[in-house]
């Protein structure tokens, strides 16, 4: 444990340079997104009458799903170039491991700091939610731990993969083919029950779809509905995150070992 | 730390360091063949070789950071394969390759890795700028990293490396790349810790930076120890007292096909020069001259490390 407050002792001092404008960036994107899309283009989704989102406005149809799919695209950047500089860059998880530190106590670490930048940008964006009145359920504040498992499903095994990687060449591909369909296709924009029934079970396979589900459910107050089917979701979203950490223990020993 | 750790370190008279047939290898490729060497409490000692000879990879066997393939290795009296983290706490590590975090500061780089050691933030504080006067960088302390030169940031790792007061300092080539004001620098520098009885294991490539700050060392070629002692001592067992190197015009050196034969105890021919091995070089330059022939340019010096190395190896250290 205190192996791991160092690591977020460094990473926060890295952190104070870029806090202000980071936090504000974070402030900024639920804002336009939510003003943009939730009310402008809202206006025109909710004059026609839409049975699709079962009686909400598109605000808050969209804001929680954009919370989940916001913070998952935060997370996929912060478990890529960062761990490729301190392993190839400038070196400063060898720095860490030339120390008594261990290469599992670097992962996990690492792995910690992106878990509180994530609870930070989905603390600002659910303020900002709130703010918008697209919250009609006090358990809205649960959307938050919910979207951080939503982040750590992707990081962790997402930093288990950078470890594995010498160039970036292949992180343009997670975003291109990965983390951007998942951001539109995921439930996030437009129900999924719209989609043909035929391809509706595929968006099981998508661990946003499951996030979303969860900052929906939490965001409107029906997470009560399904219980089993949110217990599902959590479900899946822990072995995700809980085997992307055991990988990325296993992947950044193997990195730091080389050399 | 651990009662194991406490008997190790206090043992009198133990090498700090013991290898026994220490080997490395990558899949088939053997990178360390069964080397032996200790190193003494107090002692300087070095690992010379060329690029490739295996230098780094013991130097990280020995750092803890690099599983053993077998043989038998102690640093500080106990077994990288079960006191990594033990051992690692009383080393002071310089890399071959930085390690600096650029997005701090000279002095949060030395603050923030005394952290990692367990140190409390005042005493990190404290030793932080204590070494930052040692290294010749105060002034630079609040500064970014990246903006400083080759030599300054080789000399901020120094710091970096005795923030924890190590037992033991393990230098993979300290000054390879720097230009040679910023060499002599770190040599003082390197030089006043040996003095106060630090023990410093380093490797280099440069002949003359192990004759500078090595008392004992071991010539390193193809993952095998091919010679040991001190300077003096390799020098005077493997080479003569003197070396008179010749230069001819160009497309004369291949013309020369047993004209200088008995001139010396030893002839080496290299590509751009021949260098003939006797203890009194001033008579092998005589004696070229009385046979007529004309070098561009004679030098008569004492032997180097690098003539040790080419007797040994048949190559010369830098290529
Ligand atoms: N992680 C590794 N995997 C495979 N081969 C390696 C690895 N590290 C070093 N080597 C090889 O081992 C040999 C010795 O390398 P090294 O110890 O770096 O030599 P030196 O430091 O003396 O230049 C080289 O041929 C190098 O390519
Ligand atoms: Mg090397």
């Amino acid at each position: 444990m205190t192996a791991v407050a160092r690591i977020l002792e460094h990473r926060a001092l890295q952190y104070r340079r870029t806090f202000r404008a980071s936090l504000f960036g974070s402030f900024l994107s639920p804002v336009m997104f939510l003003a943009a899309m939730g009310i402008g283009l809202g206006g025109y989704v909710d004059t026609t009458g839409n049975a699709a989102f079962g009686g909400l406005t598109y605000l808050q149809f969209l804001a929680p799903g954009l919370l989940a799919a916001t913070v998952m695209q935060s997370a996929a950047f912060e478990s890529t170039f960062p761990v490729m500089g301190g392993l190839h860059w400038t070196r400063t998880f060898h720095g860490m491991y030339a120390t008594p530190m261990s290469p599992l106590q670097i992962a996990l670490g690492n792995l910690a700091w992106i878990a509180i930048r994530m609870t930070m940008v989905a603390t600002v964006f659910t303020f900002v939610v709130v703010l918008f009145g697209a919250a009609s359920s006090p358990l809205v504040i649960l959307a938050i731990p919910a979207a951080v498992l939503t982040a750590m499903a992707f990081a962790a095994p997402i930093a288990a993969f950078a470890a594995t990687q010498r160039t970036v060449n292949k992180f343009n591909a997670i975003f291109r083919f990965g983390i951007t369909p998942l951001f539109i296709l995921s439930g996030t924009f437009f129900p999924i029950a719209s989609l043909p029934a035929a391809i509706q079970p595929l968006a099981w396979l998508s661990p946003l779809w499951h996030g979303v589900s969860l900052t929906r459910g939490l965001a409107l107050g029906t997470i009560g509905d399904a219980p089993l089917l949110a217990l599902a979701h959590v479900g899946v979203l822990s072995v995700l995150a809980l085997g992307g950490i055991w990988a990325a223990a296993r992947t950044f020993e193997a990195r730091l070992v080389r050399g | 730390m651990s009662d194991d750790t406490a008997v190790a370190l206090d043992g009198a008279g133990l090498p700090l360091i013991h290898a026994r047939g220490l080997t490395k290898r990558f899949g088939a490729f053997i990178a360390v063949d069964a080397v032996d060497f200790d190193v003494q409490k107090g002692e300087s000692f070095g690992f010379l070789g060329p690029n490739g000879a295996g230098k780094t990879t013991a130097m990280r066997m020995i750092g803890g950071v690099s599983p053993v393939s077998e043989g038998t290795l102690r640093v500080l009296g106990l077994d990288p394969a079960t006191h990594g983290p033990q051992i690692r706490a009383r080393l002071g590590v310089v890399p071959q390759q930085d390690s600096l975090d650029t997005e701090l500061t000279v002095r949060e780089n030395l603050v923030i890795y005394g952290r990692y050691f367990g140190l409390p933030r005042d005493e990190c504080k404290r030793r932080a700028d204590e070494l930052l006067e040692f290294v010749q960088l105060s002034e630079r302390a609040n500064d970014q990293v990246d903006p400083l030169s080759g030599g300054m940031k080789r000399r901020l790792t120094i710091a970096r490396s005795l923030i924890n007061e190590p037992d033991l300092m393990l230098l993979d080539e300290p000054t390879t790349g720097l230009d040679p004001q910023a060499r002599h620098l770190l040599w003082d520098r390197l030089y006043r810790l040996k003095q106060k009885g630090t023990t410093l294991v380093l490797t280099t490539h440069y002949m003359d930076e192990a004759e500078q700050l090595c008392d004992r060392l071991v010539v390193m070629d193809k993952a095998k120890i091919v010679a040991e002692g001190s300077p003096r001592a390799l020098i005077a067992q493997h080479s003569t007292k003197e070396v008179t190197e010749l230069r001819f015009p160009v497309g004369i050196q291949e013309t020369l096909d047993g004209k200088l034969d008995g001139l010396a105890e030893r002839i080496e021919w290299l590509p751009d020069r021949v260098l003939l091995y006797a203890n009194d070089g001033e008579a092998v330059s005589v004696a070229v001259h009385e046979r007529g022939l004309r070098p561009e340019t004679t030098m008569v010096r004492r032997s180097t490390l690098e003539d040790v190395f080419l007797r040994l190896t048949g190559r010369t250290l830098i290529e």
